[in-house]
C-alpha cells in the first residue's frame, strides 16, 4: 500500500513537472491547443506498470493539481475532457494487446485533442470551431507518435523495475 | 543484467502492424475532414461576427479598420480589425490563448476565447449594419 502511494505520488509529480517544462517550450502555429503532450509519456508508461484505476487517479490528480496551481476552472474542464477521453481510449487500445506503445500514445494524443475540441464546441455553442479538427488531429498524430517512440525506448527499462520489486 | 533485460525484438518494435493501420486511419480521417473544411471554407470573408455565450454580440465589416472592446460578464477582450484581418490584441482571460491565434480573414475561420466564451468568426455575408446607399 505504502509503495503504491509512493509510486503514484512520484508519477503524478513527474507528470506535473513535464507539463511545466512543456509550457516553457514555445510550440504553436497560431492555433492554441497544439502542444507536445510530454506529460502523457508518464500516463502511457504507467498504463503498462499499474492497474487501470491507479493510472486514472494519477491522471486526475495531475490535471486537478496543475489547474489549481497554474490555471483556472475553465482550463480544468478542458483538460479533464481531453485527459479522461485519452485515458479511456489508451486503456482500450492497450487491452487489445494489438498495438505497441507508439500506437497507444498516438490514439491518446488524437483523442485528447478531439475531447478538448468537443468541449470547446459545447461551451461556446459554436460548431464553426470544429474547423480546427483536421489540424488538431494531425498534430495529435504527430506529437503522439513522438511521445510514443520515446515511451517505447523507456518502457523496457521500467519493466525490469517491476520484475525486480514485484507487482506494485 | 536484471535491470536491463534483453527482450525479444517483437516487444521493442516501434511500430506494429496495427499501429500502421491506426496511423493510416487517423491520416485518412484528417484528410477527409480537411477536405470537408476546405469545401465549406470560402476564399475571403466580408464580415466579422462576434459572439458571446453563443449569442451574437455584433457584426462588423472586415474592410473597415476598427477596434472593438468587449467588456462582457466574463471579462475583457480587445479585437482589432485591420487590413482585412481580425485578431485579438488584448484580453484579461487567464490563458491568453485568444491572443495567440494568427489573424483571421477567410470565411468560417474562428478565434476562440474559451474562458470568456467568446467567438470571433468570419462569414461571407455582406455587412448588414452598413447603411443603405440611396442616391
Amino acid at each position: 500500500m505504502t509503495k503504491k502511494v509512493a509510486y503514484c505520488a512520484m508519477l503524478t509529480a513527474l507528470a506535473m513537472i513535464f507539463g511545466y517544462v512543456e509550457a516553457l517550450i514555445p510550440f504553436g502555429f497560431g492555433i492554441p491547443g497544439i502542444k507536445l503532450g510530454i506529460a502523457n509519456i508518464v500516463i502511457v508508461l504507467a498504463l503498462y506498470m499499474f492497474p487501470a484505476y491507479q493510472v486514472f487517479m494519477i491522471q486526475l490528480a495531475r490535471i486537478v493539481l496543475v489547474s489549481f496551481l497554474f490555471g483556472n476552472m475553465s482550463m480544468m474542464i478542458y483538460s479533464l475532457a481531453g485527459g479522461i477521453l485519452s485515458f479511456l481510449v489508451m486503456l482500450l487500445l492497450k487491452k487489445t494487446k494489438e498495438f505497441s506503445v507508439t500506437g497507444v500514445s498516438i490514439a491518446g494524443g488524437v483523442s485528447h485533442n478531439i475531447g478538448q475540441l468537443a468541449v470547446a464546441v459545447l461551451v461556446v455553442q459554436n460548431i464553426r470551431i470544429a474547423f480546427y479538427l483536421p489540424v488538431l488531429m494531425a498534430s495529435g498524430l504527430l506529437t503522439g507518435c513522438l511521445i510514443g517512440m520515446l515511451a517505447n525506448k523507456i518502457k523496457p527499462v521500467l519493466g525490469s523495475v517491476e520484475n525486480e520489486k514485484g507487482k506494485v | 543484467m536484471r535491470f536491463f533485460p534483453i527482450k525479444s525484438m517483437s516487444h521493442r518494435k516501434i511500430f506494429r502492424r496495427k499501429d500502421c493501420m491506426l496511423i493510416g486511419a487517423v491520416l485518412l480521417l484528417t484528410i477527409l475532414t480537411a477536405l470537408a473544411a476546405a469545401f465549406f471554407q470560402k476564399d475571403a470573408g466580408q464580415t466579422v461576427r462576434i459572439l458571446t455565450d453563443g449569442k451574437l454580440y455584433g457584426e462588423y465589416s472586415l474592410t473597415d479598420d476598427r477596434v472593438i472592446v468587449i467588456e462582457g460578464q466574463h471579462g475583457y477582450n480587445k479585437i482589432v480589425i485591420e487590413n482585412g484581418t481580425a485578431y485579438v490584441e488584448d484580453a484579461d482571460c487567464p490563458d491568453k490563448y485568444c491572443m495567440k491565434y494568427k489573424p483571421i480573414s477567410r470565411g468560417n475561420e474562428t478565434i476562440v476565447c474559451l474562458p470568456h466564451r467568446l467567438v470571433v468568426e468570419i462569414t461571407g455575408k455582406a455587412d448588414t449594419r452598413q447603411p443603405d446607399i440611396v442616391s
